[in-house]
């Protein structure tokens, strides 16, 4: 009795442990150091999942890998041979077997019912009013705006120096190099090295964005974890996700990274999100794809570039 | 009858002995771990710190994870659960003289080798314009490995997964036929050991499942070579059926490498807590179930390609499914060792360190299953982090477990069981340190197969990366155990294990006779 409310009480304080953990967030945008949960959420998807994750499935982890443990130490002591130097010959329980196999599906039933629903919430895109259309290159993305053709195509490039200049170099000697080259060249002024794109998407916060997906070549994988989307870009095929940004969120920028590997240059094809205030979005599409005067500062890593190949 | 051994170069390399065999298995996969192990070393050195230091080609370091992903899963641990143990023991312990065609036996494990120098040669001559050796991730998807890959190296990466692939069909035949067949008078199907069953279970999965394979790859190959279009959408074909085929294959591989580890776990506890084992009927119907059900949950490695939502919640149910055969087994074996008389030997160090481990990637499997969740962590080293607990530390410790259980069965000494303690702690401390967290880089969204990654991820790499030094060590001291049991010669008696291990195998010599059975032992 003693033992079982022991494991009782450490699977509750460890469960709870770890659901602070990952319910602590920070306010940064992209990953954060050291940190164990997943990234703030900064739409209604990602809080789902976030929600999903940190009061049912990591508790439920927990809980269960606890458990087993606890029980085996406490077997394997209990039970040494030294203390039962002779064994019992039970070798069926018929009652036992049914519990242990009731009780999983139990489990797994009350673990599908929010998780059907978290996925059916997901992937079942509610009336767009805007889309974008992503397009995987190798090794970049280009965005397009079907909604608005006036808006020209553009690729999203990293800002990086070549590959075969970084090797041996430390990300602060490189992130120098970066800063040093001239203005008409992308710098990273301050954001995340290897996140970080010369062209970023530019979308309206609090508006249901539908994302197609495509690629050109290789597979891709457009994923940005605050957003709570990763879909694979396949040639020959267009896939759709959707995304909606609380309202709040404006002026922030948000990043992913290629999350299928697609070749030499997979880990230098990182996905930028710039997302802006309806009215600064308007100005940006009313103005083909750039800000006006009134709405220039702040977009340091936004340069307009060329056309589409 | 004499135990006539032939000479050594007749008897290694035309080699028609079950026990042989199994050796040269067990002595291939120890190469191709080390092999693999130093891929995966140099990965992790690599990724220590932020920043390029070791692989001035990124091309090299995806083609090292891939390269690494291929030799742990087919030249590593399928021949040391299946080839290995499945070869030594299952004739052994169902109480038959011989595996059923000896000389298919020996073409099953030769085939291996070339199957290994393949893909090794493909290492060193050209993938890319990048690089030497195929970068496309062990998944091969197209059409990185079609278009993405023109030069030869992918071409030898296919000849020796068809070489692979062929001789583990026909190693399935054999353990079919010799399970079916050759059991001794009164071994009934219900009382055949349960390692027998995992391998009889494993033989139909690898039967069924490798043609599969084998047909994705002739496709990619002829895709590649004679200019068909199977995989290219300006044909008219389409990546994604690839992948379907290859999960089809690739989900019950992940069974075939785990089920013989849970028969060997199965033998381990039972005879270290001096039980049978509890709910026999059940842990057996549990492996059929598993193999059953991992025929039908494929798409699970494939929510994120674009499938339709119904489609996504069918694989979300089938998957979370498994979890119920997975659980009784756990839960017999605590219940085997419950009122038992348990001595933590070697073996069974290992066995609870499998049962413990095991558990934490089964429930990470159940997270993954939620297709909902999976969208967050998919292809991160979320995924990483599971599939290592369940292989790496799932099939590798069983493989562990079962090598320190029957070494001295199989070779006749006994090992020096403080060397052995400390490759067993320095190594489970070793990969706890680096894949536990790399659930939390995971969580943070860190993409897997990449060689540079942000700053932001840099501490729990670090750690990661330290733990492999520490495995590092374990694995030195496995060598020195293993090389020291050698020098030493402490001869191992028939059953060392003494009351509890009393399967037929302890009622033999150790090592057994080269010929054994010669009547037939009786099971009541």
């Amino acid at each position: 009795m003693r033992i079982s409310r022991l494991a009782l009480f450490s699977a509750l304080t460890l469960t709870g442990l770890a659901s602070a953990s990952v319910a602590f967030a920070s306010n940064k945008n992209g990953p954060t150091d050291g940190e164990i949960g997943l990234q703030r959420a900064v739409t209604p998807v990602m809080e789902s999942i976030t929600n999903f994750n940190n009061y049912w499935l990591v508790p439920i982890m927990v809980i269960i890998t606890l458990l087993v443990t606890v029980l085996m130490v406490v077997i394997l002591i209990r039970f040494r041979a030294s203390k039962t130097p002779n064994p019992s010959k039970t070798t069926h329980n018929t009652m036992l077997e049914i519990v242990w196999t009731l009780v999983p599906v139990i489990i797994l039933m009350a673990m599908a019912v929010p998780s059907m629903k978290l996925l059916y919430y997901q992937d079942v895109i509610p009336e767009a009013d805007l889309v974008v259309k992503v397009t995987g290159n190798t090794w970049n993305w280009e965005y397009s705006y079907p909604d608005h053709e006036n808006v020209d195509p553009y690729i999203s490039n990293i800002v990086d120096i070549p590959n075969d200049e970084k090797f041996g170099l430390s990300h602060a000697q490189i992130i120098a190099k970066i800063e040093a080259r001239p203005a008409s060249e992308p710098r990273l002024n301050g954001r995340p090295y290897l996140l970080a794109s010369d062209a970023a998407l530019v979308v309206p916060v609090d508006t249901v964005v539908k994302v197609l997906v495509t690629s050109n070549n290789n597979l891709h994988a457009f994923a940005v974890p605050q957003f709570g989307i990763k879909i694979d870009a396949i040639p020959g095929r267009i896939n759709e996700t959707w995304f909606k940004v609380n309202a709040g969120e404006e002026g922030q920028t948000f990043y992913g990274q290629c999350s299928e590997i697609c070749g030499v240059n997979h880990s230098f094809m990182p996905i930028e999100i710039m997302v802006v205030s309806k009215a600064k979005f308007a100005d940006w599409v009313a103005n083909d794809g750039a800000f006006s005067a009134k709405y220039s500062q702040n977009n340091s890593g936004v340069v307009k570039t060329a056309t589409a190949k | 009858m004499s135990d006539h051994k032939p000479k050594f170069f007749t008897r290694w390399l035309f080699s028609t002995n079950h026990k042989d065999i199994g050796t040269l298995y067990l002595g291939f996969a120890i190469i191709s771990g080390l092999l693999g192990g130093y891929l995966s070393f140099l990965m992790r050195l690599e990724l220590m710190e932020p920043g390029i230091q070791y692989f001035s080609n990124p091309h090299d370091f995806a083609m090292f994870a891939s390269m690494h992903g291929l030799i742990m899963i087919f030249f590593l641990v399928m021949p040391a659960v299946i080839g290995g143990f499945g070869n030594w023991f299952v004739p052994l312990m169902i109480g038959a003289p011989d595996m059923a065609f000896p000389r298919m036996n020996n073409l099953s494990f030769w085939l291996l080798p070339v199957a290994l120098i393949c893909s090794v040669i493909s290492m060193f001559v050209p993938g890319t314009t990048s690089g030497n050796g195929f970068a496309g991730g062990w998944v091969m998807y197209p059409p990185l490995a079609t278009s993405g890959h023109p030069g030869p190296a992918f071409d030898f990466v296919i000849i020796g997964l068809l070489a692979a692939g062929f001789s583990s069909i026909f190693g399935a035949i054999n353990f079919i036929t010799t399970i079916f067949n050759m059991r001794a008078p009164g071994m009934t199907i219900h009382k055949m050991p349960l390692m027998a069953w995992s391998v009889l279970v494993t033989s139909w999965l690898l039967l069924l499942s490798l043609p599969v394979l084998a047909a994705a790859l002739i496709m990619l190959f002829t895709d590649r070579t004679v200019g068909t279009g199977f995989f290219d959408p300006a044909m008219g074909g389409d990546p994604l059926m690839f992948q379907h085929l290859f999960w089809f294959f690739g989900h019950p591989e992940v069974y075939i490498m785990i089920l013989p580890a849970f028969g060997i776990i199965s033998h381990i506890v039972s005879t270290f807590s001096r039980k049978p084992i509890f709910g026999y009927l059940g842990m057996a119907y549990a492996m059929v179930a598993i193999g059953v059900v991992g025929f039908v949950v494929w798409a699970h490695h494939m929510y994120t390609v674009g499938m339709d939502v119904d489609l996504k919640a069918y694989f979300l149910a089938a998957t979370l499914i498994i979890a119920i055969p997975t659980g009784i087994k756990i839960f017999s074996w605590l219940a085997t060792m419950w009122g038992g008389s348990i001595r933590m030997t070697i073996p069974m160090m290992w066995a609870q360190a499998f049962i413990f481990l095991f558990v934490i990637g089964g429930v990470t499997g159940v997270y993954l299953a939620n297709a909902g969740l999976d969208t967050a962590v998919h292809d991160t080293y979320y995924v990483v982090a599971h599939f290592h607990y369940v292989l790496s530390m799932g099939a590798v410790f069983g493989i562990f477990a079962g090598f320190t259980y029957w070494f001295g069965k199989m070779s006749g000494y006994l090992y020096n069981k403080w060397l052995a303690a400390a490759h067993f702690w320095f190594f489970f401390i070793g990969v706890n340190l680096v894949f536990f967290p790399q659930h939390f880089l995971g969580m943070q969204g860190m993409p897997r197969r990449i060689v540079d990654y942000p700053d932001e991820f840099a501490y729990w790499n670090y750690v990661s990366s330290i733990g492999a030094i520490v495995t590092l060590v374990g694995v030195a001291f496995f060598l020195i155990w293993l090389v020291e049991a050698f020098i030493v010669k402490r001869k191992a008696p028939d059953n060392y294990w003494g009351e509890g291990a009393n399967t037929l195998e302890w009622t033999l010599s150790s090592p057994p006779p080269f010929h054994q059975y010669e009547v037939l032992p009786k099971i009541k």
